[in-house]
């Protein structure tokens, strides 16, 4: 059997066509494990022990089973206690959780690199908790492990093919069809190979590139963006300095 | 003997002081694990005076001044500051733990300034400055920033609104610490060896801002130094701490020039050679 070019060039639309259903549950699944990784981190540094106890064993027992078995349990066992979600939300929530234990972990290091000192001068400046977090502690945490998270990124766009498992159609079942219609799997499959390498690699170059900008101070990081925000500042420096 | 008298004037005077102190140690205890670093400390700051902290390393100095920017929690004893206690809450008559609210209000009126200078790296300089003014007494934008330059302005830095921190020198970056502590106007102000991380040739800057600081404000100063002539020129009063205890204390002519006990006489002698 050779490889048949118009066979690809016929079937190619088809399963590209189902390449923006994996991006969209890649994003939304990402956007739900960096949102609940932040809880999580949040609520395990919680002063209320019972509360950190029971997110520490949370993030085990998830760390511990494989994705799999949560989406069956998510997709299937669910509805048995009277929660039924679509197969999308399904997919999206459970791998988003999962990887939102790992995401946790990450900002878990980017939160512990920052000094003692940060802290303690929020303190005195008699700051907010929430303040402390947001204005402080988080923006010098997150900055640097942006290569991390991006690489979950990543790993989350590769694990999607097992939310087959509960029949979201995406490309790899598209080309699973064809391949079946046809007797051709070469061809599908390969087309299914490529495009995932076509998104990841930019995906990994433009990784790449932040962990390199995120080793720069932070004054560099601020001419890159343009000077915009300095210069906003500045205005007012000069108005009020000169009233 | 004469060290006893003298124990009793400084009770004396203490006791005459107590209704006007703005701090207020009162046996406070403090210890870390089996380490009992403060052991009963009884110390009242008036407000306006500039009390100077020295001895041996170990001796409790810093510990003395993180208690009192609630960055450590006494083990027990009372200290309180505006009459108020710090730590505990009045409850009828009964002192409780104090929450966070209570802590943030009496906070308002205490500043200080570290060793190493915790100045937010993410931050310009400018914004370092109005962070709190803006945030924490909650001013305009344009006021905040008003006074952050003026004050700025005053640490020689006025120049630099638009940097970040990384691009100053440590004496500068110290400056704007200063600046960034005192633009919020506490009544007591903490300098803790703010010059000991510093490149001897920056020393003189930093302290220059502090002496002028100290002349022009009504602000109450504890300042731990190891810098003796700094001591002598800015303080009204030097306490000199061993073991967790004051073992001495007076004016600093009497402190510096003329101490009584052994142990600061010996400390003493280790900043003459
Ligand atoms: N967070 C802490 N945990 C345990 N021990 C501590 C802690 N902070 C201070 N100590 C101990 O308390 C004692 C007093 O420390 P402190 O920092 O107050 O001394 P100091 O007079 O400021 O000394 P130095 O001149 O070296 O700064 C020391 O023995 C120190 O090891
Ligand atoms: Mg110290």
């Amino acid at each position: 059997m050779t490889w048949d070019w118009q066979f690809a060039i016929e079937i190619f639309p088809d399963i590209a066509s189902a390449i923006w259903l994996v991006i969209g549950v890649t994003f939304g699944a990402y956007l739900v494990s960096l949102t609940f990784g932040l809880i999580l981190t949040f609520l395990r540094r919680s002063s209320f022990k019972p509360l950190a106890f029971l997110t520490y064993w949370f993030i085990e027992f998830v760390r511990s089973t494989p994705p799999l078995v949560q989406l069956f349990f998510v997709y299937f066992a669910l509805p048995a206690i009277g929660i039924t979600l679509n197969k999308y939300l399904a997919g999206i929530l459970t791998l988003g959780i999962h990887y939102a234990t790992y995401v946790s972990e990450v900002y878990r290091s980017g939160i512990d690199a920052v000094p003692k000192g940060q802290w303690e001068a929020s303190r005195a400046m008699n700051f907010t908790k929430i303040h402390t977090w947001f204005r402080v502690i988080l923006p010098q945490a997150i900055p640097p492990v942006i290569p991390m998270l991006g690489n979950y990124l990543l790993v989350l766009f590769k694990e999607t093919p097992i939310l087959m498992a509960i029949g979201v159609g995406e490309f790899l079942q598209e080309a699973q069809l064809i391949g079946a219609a046809n007797f051709r799997y070469l061809e599908p499959i390969t087309i299914v190979g490529l495009l995932f390498l076509l998104l990841s690699y930019p995906s990994a170059i433009l990784i790449n590139k932040l962990e390199k900008r995120s080793k720069l101070g932070y004054s560099a990081n601020k001419k890159q963006k343009g000077m915009s925000v300095v210069g906003t500042d500045g205005e007012a420096v000069k108005q009020s300095a000169g009233g | 003997m004469s060290l006893g008298l003298m124990e009793k004037q400084l009770n004396n005077q203490q006791v005459a002081d107590q209704e006007q102190a703005l701090v207020k140690y009162e046996n406070v205890k403090k210890q870390f694990g089996d380490n009992e670093v403060l052991k009963g400390l009884n110390l009242a700051i008036q407000p306006g005076e500039k009390v100077a902290l020295i001895g041996p390393s170990g001796s409790g100095k810093t510990t003395i001044i993180r208690m009192l920017m609630t960055l450590e929690k006494p083990t027990s004893g009372v200290i309180t500051i505006g009459g108020e206690p710090l730590w505990h809450k009045k409850v009828g008559e009964k002192l409780v733990p104090a929450d966070e609210k209570h802590l943030r209000r009496l906070r308002t009126d205490i500043g200080m300034v570290f060793q190493h200078f915790n100045l937010f790296p993410h931050m310009t300089i400018l914004r370092n400055v109005t962070e709190a003014p803006i945030h924490v007494l909650g001013l305009s934008k344009e006021e905040a920033t008003e006074r952050a330059v003026d004050m700025l302005n005053k640490v020689g830095l006025g120049d630099k609104l638009d940097a970040y921190p990384e691009q100053l020198s440590g004496g500068q970056k110290q400056r704007v610490a200063i600046a960034r502590a005192v633009v919020m106007r506490p009544k007591v102000m903490l300098f803790d060896e703010v010059t000991s991380a510093l490149d001897p040739e920056l020393v003189g800057e930093v302290l220059q801002v502090i002496k002028d600081l100290a002349e022009e404000t009504d602000m109450a100063m504890i300042l731990v130094t190891h810098e003796m002539d700094f001591a002598r020129d800015v303080a009204d009063r030097v306490v000199f701490l061993h073991n967790g205890q004051i073992e001495e204390q007076g004016k600093p002519s009497e402190i510096l020039e003329n101490p009584k006990s052994e142990r600061l006489q010996s400390f003493l002698s280790r900043f003459l050679a």
